[in-house]
C-alpha cells in the first residue's frame, strides 16, 4: 500500500489489489469507529481508499504506517460508519429477463442458461459505491468474465436493473443513463433517504442475485 | 455525468419533487416565500452533506460556503441554514411575513420594492413587498439568506439541491413556494461587509497529486504555465476549462477512485476540469492536482481567464 497526498486535507491509499482495498476499508471504519481516526469521508473504490476531512494529514499519514489490516479479518461490515449491521449475505431477488443476456452469452461463449446460473452461483461483495447515490459496483465474477460496456449508452436505464460492466455486476438504484449489459432485473429498493443506512448494499456487503 | 436527474419515476421512497415543500409550508412557523421569477437557476443551499460519499452521494452545498455563512450571520441565522444561491440572472420573490434578508456574492443590483438594496447588510422586507436580486455587474453567483432560513425537509442532513443526483429539492420554478422557517436571533450588528468585483483572471493555488505520475513533465509545464478559459459548459459539478492540452505519460484506464472538491481531472482530450460541490463521489480519469481554494470559480463567468500556481512551479 503506498500513500499519495491529495490537495491539504486529503490522503489517498494506493493498493495492491480489491482485498487490500477491502481490508484497509474495513480497518479504517474500526479505528474511526473506536476513535483512533478522525475524517469526514472513507472512500473505498477499484483499488484505492480515499480519507477526505482530514485536519493534519502527515498526522495520519504516519499512523497508518503502523496500522496493519489483514485480509480475512474484516468482520462485520458497519453500514454508514457507524451502525454494525452484521455480516449477513443480502439476498436480491431478480428476474433474469435483461436484454443483453445474449451479448452475455456471446462474450462468455456459453448459453443464456449458463449465464444465468453462474450469476446466481456467485457470491459477490459491495466494492464500492460510485456513479449514483446506491449504486454498488459488485465483484466476485472470475477474472475473465469481464465485459465491455455498450459502445453507446442507453438514454435510459429502469430504475432496478442489473447489469453487468468489466469485472463488475450492478444494479441501477434509479433510473439514469447507462452502458453496461442488462442481464435483468429487481424490484429490491436499493437506495432509500429516510432508511439507515440509506444505501441497501454498502461497502462490504455480500450480495446474492437470488432468482425472484 | 451532467443533468443525471433521474427522468422516470423516482423509488418509492426518494424524495418527490415539490413533496418537502408542500409538506412543511403549513408547519413552518416563519412563513412562506413565493418565488415571483426564478430566474435561470436559483437553488436551495446549504453547507451541504458531508459523510455519505462512501455510498455515492456527493457533497453539495454552496459553492461559496463563506458567502451563505455570511448572509446567514447578517440575518440572525446559524451558519449552517439554508439560503438560496442564485445564478447570472437574478430572481424574485414575495415574502408572505416581514422579514428580514440579506444577499453576499456578486456585486448585484438588489431592490426591496422599488428600494434599492446592498449588498452584504440586513435588509427589512415588508410583509408582501417582492425582493428583486439583478444580474450581477460582474461574477455569477449571490447567495440570498432570509430570517429562519428555507425549511425544506432536510434529505441526510441537507436541504441542498444537489444537481448531479437529484437529492434535495429541485430548483426553483415560477410560481413556486418555499417554506421558511421561524427566525432564531436578531440581525447581526454589522454596518457593511466588503463587496469586491470579480477579476477577469482567477489565480487558482494548486496541489499536484494524487496522479501526478500519469502527465509528462512538459504536461506540467503547461499546466503552470499557460492561461486556461473558463468555458460554457461549467456548472455546479465542475469548472471546465479549454487551454493547452495536457499530455499523458501512461495511457490506458484508471480505475474509478474517489474525489475531492476542487480535484483537477484531466480526461481524454487533456482539457483540465476542476470538480466543485456537486462532483460525483469518484472517477476514472486521472486526478493531476487539487485547487486549494475553488470559491473564486464560484464568480467566474465563462470566459474568465484560469491560472494555476503552486509550490512546485509557478509560484510567485
Amino acid at each position: 500500500m503506498r500513500i499519495r497526498p491529495v490537495g491539504a486535507h486529503a490522503l489517498l491509499l494506493d493498493c495492491s489489489d480489491a482485498n487490500q482495498v477491502e481490508a484497509w476499508r474495513a480497518e479504517l471504519w474500526r479505528r474511526r469507529e473506536r476513535g483512533d481516526l478522525d475524517v469526514v469521508e472513507i472512500i473505498p473504490a477499484a483499488r484505492t481508499v480515499l480519507l477526505d476531512g482530514l485536519t493534519d494529514p502527515a498526522h495520519t499519514a504516519a499512523l497508518l504506517g503502523t496500522w496493519d489490516p489483514s485480509p480475512g479479518t474484516a468482520g462485520p461490515s458497519p453500514g454508514t460508519g457507524g451502525t454494525d449491521i452484521g455480516t449477513d449475505v443480502v439476498e436480491v431477488p431478480v428476474r433474469y429477463d435483461g436484454a443483453d443476456l445474449p451479448t452475455v452469452a456471446g462474450h462468455w461463449d456459453v448459453a443464456v442458461p449458463t449465464v444465468v446460473r453462474r450469476l446466481i452461483d456467485t457470491e459477490f461483495r459491495v466494492a464500492f459505491c460510485g456513479f449514483a447515490p446506491g449504486f454498488a459496483y459488485l465483484t466476485g465474477l472470475p477474472v475473465g468474465l469481464a465485459v465491455p460496456r455498450l459502445p453507446t449508452p442507453r438514454p435510459r436505464v429502469p430504475a432496478g436493473s442489473v447489469a453487468l460492466a468489466g469485472p463488475y455486476a450492478g444494479i441501477y438504484p434509479t433510473a439514469s443513463p447507462g452502458g453496461w449489459l442488462l442481464v435483468g432485473h429487481t424490484d429490491l429498493p436499493l437506495f432509500d433517504v429516510h432508511a439507515d443506512p440509506p444505501a441497501r448494499l454498502t461497502p462490504g456487503t455480500r450480495v446474492r442475485l437470488v432468482p425472484a | 455525468m451532467t443533468g443525471t436527474r433521474p427522468a422516470g419515476p423516482q423509488p418509492p421512497n426518494a424524495p418527490a419533487a415539490g413533496s418537502a415543500v408542500a409538506g412543511s409550508a403549513v408547519a413552518g412557523s416563519g412563513g412562506v416565500v413565493e418565488v415571483r421569477r426564478a430566474g435561470m437557476l436559483t437553488t436551495v443551499q446549504d453547507l451541504g452533506r458531508p459523510g455519505w460519499a462512501h455510498l455515492g452521494v456527493p457533497r453539495s452545498g454552496a459553492l461559496d460556503p463563506g458567502a451563505l455563512r455570511l448572509a446567514n450571520r447578517l440575518v440572525g441565522n446559524p451558519e449552517g441554514a439554508a439560503g438560496l444561491e442564485i445564478t447570472l440572472t437574478g430572481c424574485e420573490l414575495r415574502f408572505r411575513r416581514a422579514t428580514t434578508v440579506a444577499v453576499t456574492g456578486a456585486d448585484a443590483s438588489v431592490h426591496v420594492g422599488e428600494r434599492p438594496g446592498d449588498v452584504g447588510r440586513p435588509l427589512a422586507v415588508p410583509a408582501g413587498t417582492p425582493v428583486r436580486v439583478g444580474p450581477p455587474r460582474t461574477g455569477l453567483r449571490s447567495w440570498l439568506a432570509v430570517a429562519g432560513g428555507i425549511a425544506v425537509e432536510p434529505v441526510l442532513g441537507s436541504r441542498a439541491t444537489d444537481t448531479l443526483s437529484g437529492l434535495g429539492p429541485p430548483p426553483l420554478h415560477d410560481g413556486g413556494r418555499l417554506p421558511v422557517g421561524a427566525p432564531a436571533g436578531p440581525p447581526a450588528p454589522v454596518d457593511v461587509t466588503p463587496t469586491v468585483p470579480a477579476p477577469e483572471q482567477v489565480r487558482l493555488e494548486l496541489r499536484l497529486g494524487p496522479r501526478v505520475d500519469w502527465f509528462t513533465a512538459p504536461a506540467l509545464d503547461r499546466l503552470f504555465g499557460t492561461a486556461y478559459t473558463l468555458t460554457p459548459v461549467s456548472n455546479r459539478v465542475g469548472a471546465r476549462l479549454s487551454g493547452a492540452p495536457l499530455p499523458r505519460a501512461v495511457s490506458g484506464e484508471l480505475p474509478s477512485e474517489g474525489l475531492v472538491l476542487g480535484a483537477v481531472q484531466v480526461p481524454a482530450d487533456g482539457q483540465p476540469l476542476v470538480f466543485l460541490a456537486d462532483h460525483p463521489t469518484t472517477g476514472g480519469y486521472p486526478v493531476v492536482g487539487v485547487v486549494v481554494d475553488v470559491t473564486p470559480l464560484a464568480q467566474a463567468r465563462p470566459g474568465t481567464t484560469v491560472r494555476f500556481y503552486g509550490p512546485q512551479r509557478g509560484s510567485r
